[in-house]
This record gives C-alpha cells, structure tokens and sequence, in this order.
C-alpha cells in the first residue's frame, strides 16, 4: 500500500516528470523519423559520398552507449547558444541538446527500418512505374513509399516505444523527466521500491496507449488496400 | 485467325519506317556476356516474336528496349533518336514505349482504375477526369471495365495481365514490349490474355513479344526471331522459322518446346 500512499502525496512530481518524458519523447520521435528518412535515403542513394556518410553514421551509432552519445553531444555542442526559457518548467538550454542526442540516436535505427522496408517492396513496382515513364522521384513517392510504409509501421512503432523508455536518461543532464523526480521522491521518502513501481506503471501506460495508437493505424493502413 | 500471319506479312511489306535500329547491341552482367553484339531491326506495325531457350538473353534483349537494363556496348536509335547517348531522357523514351512484364507488377497500392490513370495524371499530367475516362475505355478494351474499383490482390493472374496491358496502352505508346506475358499465368488463363495481345496486332500495333508459346508465335507474329546463347541465330517468318529452320539448335529448340507434330 505504499503505493498508494506515496503516489497519492507525490503525485504533482510524477505528474510534472510525465509531461515532460512525453514531451521530449514526441518531439524525438518525430525528429527522429525525418533524421531516420534523411539517412535512409542517403543510404539508399547512388552517391557514394552520402552512401558512405550513411553507412559510418549508423555504424558509430549503433555501436556506442547512448548515455556516452548523450554527454559528447551535450559538450561538444556547448559553442551553440540555445534559446533560453524554459517549456513546461525545463530549460530550454538544457533539453534541446538532450532532444538532438535522443534523435541522431533513433534516426540511425529508424534508417535500416526504413532502408529495409523499402528494399523489401518488389524491384518490379519501381520497374513498372519507370516503364510508364516516372521519374525515379515520383516512382518512389507515388508507387514504392506507399507500400514500403505498410512493411515499416510495426518496426518503427517498436523503435517508438524504445524512445520513450530510452529518454529516461536525460536525467544524467539533471532533465526533471519522470526518472529524476522518481529520483527526488525516493530521497525525500527513503523507500525506493514503491517508488520505482509507480514509474514503472506510468512508463508502460504511455507505451501501452502508443501501442493501441500505432495499431489503430495499421488496421487502417491494410484496410485501405484490402 | 489461319490468315493473320498473312496479313500481318502484308503489313510488314507495305511499311515503313524504322522504330529501333540496334547496333552491336551488348550486355554483361559482371563477367556473363549475355547478349553478344546484336544487330537488328524493327519496323512499324511489326510483331516481331521473340523465341529460344532459357538464359539465351531474350527479357534482357527487350529490356535493353526501354533502357531498363543499360546496354554495355552498341546503340539503339529509336525514331531517329540515339537512346543510348549519354544523358538522353529515358522517361521521355519510356512514355512511347510501353511494357508488359512477366510477373505483371500491377501497382499493389493502387485500384484497378488508379493504376491505369496514374500515370496519365502524374507523368502526362492529364486532368483526372480526362484519365478515368480513357482508362474506362482502356478497360472495357481489355473486357474488366467491371473490375475498376477492385484491387490487384483481388484480381487472377489472367485479370492482372490484362490491366497490365491496358495501363501500359494508356500512355499511348508507340511500340509494346511484351516479356513472357503469359509464362506466370495458369494454363486456363493463357487464352485470354493471348487473345487481347492478338487483337492489338491486329489492330496494327507494332510490338515485341518474348514468349515459349509457340502457337501464338506461329499465328500471330509477322516475324520471328530466334535467340540463342546471346545472339539472334536466325530470323524470318513464322513459316520460315517453324517449318524451315536452317540452323541445327534452332530445329533442336523447335523439337523440344513443339510437343504435338
């Protein structure tokens, strides 16, 4: 029952820390996506220059700590004069660079998903729609990307998911996200457990509700093609 | 049905101008020659068959056609025009030329309808209501007028082709390249789609048709090619080819896809 009890006392510093995880988890997704479909491409292109940039990308990504990503980013961008003020209560300084780490680092992995849901559409829709005299552009856009996004969705609603759960260490750049105020709760209250279970619930509510979103659009997306 | 090769040999004499002069025409695929410095000729109003065994560079040759693959050497002049000089506009080219592909490759995003008028609308960029109501009358051509709304997932193979042809015809092309049109089709199915690329010979269409069916050559083409290994063995008429082949592997070929004598 401590649950209870120290959720119902707490609550206003669950609360605060939740809108900003949402927060900062829908701005990184969506700028994580335009990244994700930036590289894909470039990787998908027939200039070697991006193709390499692409791949090296993807490779340092994906092969160092996201919480290492996360400090270089920080320190190495510090020459940058970001916007001061604050959104819901955190500075603007502070969780802007924290938003580009957590996107550069989903753009790597949305990419392959991209990558490969596009490769994964049959070379003979790409070749039937040059046939009927489309640009490689518009065969992309109006023929392959349509039917690339049905192989895509359940991928990326997985890497979605991921980024709400992986921005919970924006707390290491003292972000009062739900994790630090979990944090503040626990040494004001000297008993983590319960603490940790309400994170843990509030964590898999938000992912539970994207789930049933992402789903609701796939059904729809098959739908439209029957 | 017995006299259109006659017709269509009366055709071919009373033509006309040239379509595609190809020249040392060559394909590698890394170090697979597969097409080996091929020469030939088509003609308006042509129906030239393309025949021979697996592997000897039929849909390659027909490829190279619309520039789907990129010859390795030689030069195809269409209409006048070096196609394969560098930088010339391969969709421009692409527009006259139309292709009819093995595994039909209907757009599986798009309806009946959208896939013949998007095209129309996209690349010629025709009104939308002028393009539905050409495709309608592409599709009532093809005999699925009824079909406009459905999709390619609830079409049969037969049905699938036939929308195939109907969206390429769309673009008003000035030559059809069929590639084994029918080679992924159900038996039952062949007929019908045989039967709509009959009428469009007929209809004076010239075309390039790659096909193992032997009878559609025989009455249909106006002339018939046979490849082998790479090269045009030899060539002539149906009559030529079916009942007079000169060359050993063409009477080989002849023996072993003609069952019935």
């Amino acid at each position: 029952m401590d649950i209870l009890e120290i959720f119902t006392q707490y609550y206003d510093y669950f609360l605060r820390g939740t809108r900003t995880t949402i927060l900062v988890a829908i701005v990184t997704v969506i700028l994580g996506t335009v990244l994700g479909c930036a590289i894909a491409l470039m990787r998908l292109s027939k200039i070697k220059l991006l193709k390499g940039f692409s791949r090296l990308y993807i490779t340092v990504i994906r092969g160092t700590p996201m919480l290492v990503q996360l400090y270089i980013v920080y320190y190495q961008l510090n020459f940058i004069s970001y916007p001061n003020g604050k959104i819901f209560g955190v500075a603007l300084d502070r969780v802007i660079p924290c938003i580009l780490a957590l996107s550069m680092n989903s753009a790597a992995y949305i990419a392959e998903v991209i990558r490969s849901g596009i490769q994964a559409v049959d070379i003979g829709q790409t070749e039937a729609a040059r046939s009927c005299g489309m640009n490689g552009a518009q065969a992309m856009r109006y023929i392959v990307l349509p039917q690339a996004v049905k192989n895509i969705l359940p991928a990326i609603g997985n890497e979605f998911v991921t980024m709400v759960k992986e921005t919970s260490i924006i707390q290491y750049l003292g972000i009062s996200d739900l994790m630090y105020n979990n944090g503040i709760v626990i040494t004001s209250t000297y008993n983590p457990l319960p603490c940790y279970y309400i994170s843990a619930i509030i964590y898999l509510a938000l992912n539970i509700i994207l789930g049933k979103g992402l789903n609701i659009f796939e059904v729809r997306m098959k739908r439209s093609e029957r | 049905m017995e006299n259109s090769t006659e017709k269509n040999m009366e055709k071919n004499t009373e033509k006309n101008a040239i379509l595609f002069e190809i020249e040392g025409l060559c394909k590698n695929f890394g170090d697979v020659k597969v097409l080996k410095n091929i020469d030939e000729t088509i003609y308006k109003g042509d129906v030239m068959v393309v025949i021979g065994p697996s592997g000897s560079g039929k849909s390659t040759f027909i490829r190279c056609l619309n520039l789907l693959e990129t010859p390795t050497a030689g030069t195809i002049v269409f209409e006048g025009k070096n196609i394969t000089e560098k930088g010339y506009n391969l969709n421009f080219h692409r527009q006259k030329v139309g292709m009819v592909f093995q595994q039909f490759n209907l757009f599986n995003n798009l309806s009946v309808m959208e896939n013949v008028t998007i095209s129309l609308e996209k690349v010629k960029k025709i009104a939308p209501k002028d393009a539905r109501e050409k495709a309608v009358t592409l599709l009532k051509r093809v005999g699925l007028a009824e079909k406009a709304d459905a999709y390619p997932s609830q079409l049969s193979g037969g049905q699938k082709q036939r929308i195939a042809i109907a969206r390429a015809l769309a673009m008003e092309p000035d030559v059809m390249l069929f590639d084994e049109p029918t080679s992924a089709l159900d038996p039952e199915m062949v007929g019908e789609v045989l039967q709509v690329i009959k009428n469009l010979a007929e209809e004076g269409i010239t075309m390039v048709v790659v096909t193992h069916e032997m009878g559609f050559a025989r009455k249909v083409a106006s002339r018939v090619v046979f490849m082998d290994d790479g090269k045009i063995l030899e060539e002539g008429t149906p009559e030529d080819i079916f009942e007079h082949p000169v060359h050993e592997r063409t009477r080989d070929f002849l023996a072993k896809v003609i069952h019935v004598i």
